[in-house]
């Protein structure tokens, strides 16, 4: 059988993909992909531990977990049009109204 | 057999995952990305989570992932640009903070007693099925299911407030 920190250890590692993608790319969409990526590295591990102790509070959080990330892509991208409809680029640095 | 599987899936979903960060154009990212989903849909089978596994498909891989190709599509896709010298000391340091981040997940997961999941046809096999979701889902956590579609409504009056054009 699989122990569970394989699981854990996967999860890890994709999070940790997850954060360095919002680190070093500079486009707005990408950005947002590695956002969602680093959600499902989270609702693997509450997957995992949801099977791992027979309880269905984690499976039924994955499912909140995915309507969040649904509500997130729709105003996040309706953001991201109208930033692109304002400076004609997908660069976050050329977003730098607020910057000091 | 299910070791060999969890590896071929695993090993799938952290190649997409990497070649997220590897391509240029948005579009191969996206389309990347849906191969990671596409495999963690197979580890939540093998994890005895079917309707998660299937919500992943349908509403991960189908919608979220539809809506990101469209609005990459609508704008044409630009290719980012390669004028990252403004922040190339941050770009720098996200290694580092990866190495910091893994290095903390991997101290917890070593602590992790090292206990195999509990078999497949063990006593609690109706763990994962749309009939347990679905009990659970309207009587025990009822609130947050009610509070989730308030969310989506909010969501969608937002999205459409953000994206209308500015002159009507």
């Amino acid at each position: 059988m699989i122990p569970l920190s394989w699981y854990l250890g996967l999860s890890a590692l994709l999070f940790t993909i997850g954060a360095v993608g919002v680190f070093i790319k500079r486009n707005a969409i990408t950005i947002f992909l590695c956002i969602e990526l680093m959600l499902n590295a989270v609702n693997l591990t509450f997957v995992s531990l949801s099977s791992y102790f027979g309880d269905m509070g984690g499976q039924l959080f994955v499912f909140i977990v995915m309507t969040v990330a649904a509500a997130e892509a729709a105003v996040g991208l309706a953001i991201i049009i109208s930033i692109f409809r304002n400076r004609e680029s997908l660069n976050v640095d050329d977003a730098d109204a607020m910057k000091l | 057999m299910e070791k060999a599987l969890f590896i071929i899936f695993a090993v799938i979903a952290v190649a997409s995952a990497l070649n997220i960060l590897l391509q240029r154009n948005p579009m191969y990212s996206a389309l990347s990305l849906i191969g990671t989903l596409v495999s963690l849909s197979a580890l939540y089978i093998m994890l005895r989570a079917q309707f998660i596994a299937a919500i992943q498909i349908v509403v991960y891989a189908g919608a979220i992932m539809v809506l990101f190709v469209f609005v990459i599509m609508l704008l044409n896709a630009p290719r980012e640009q390669s004028n990252v010298d403004k922040q190339k000391w941050l770009r720098a340091l996200a290694i580092p903070f990866a190495g910091l981040l893994l290095a903390e997940a991997s101290y917890v997961v070593w602590r992790v007693p090292a206990r195999a999941m509990p078999p497949l046809d063990s006593s609690s096999s109706g763990v994962g099925t749309t009939y347990s979701v679905g009990t659970k889902l309207f009587t025990e956590y009822l609130l947050p299911f009610e509070v989730t579609s308030v969310l989506i409504l909010m969501a969608i009056v937002g999205a459409m407030v953000l994206a209308r054009r500015q002159d009507d």
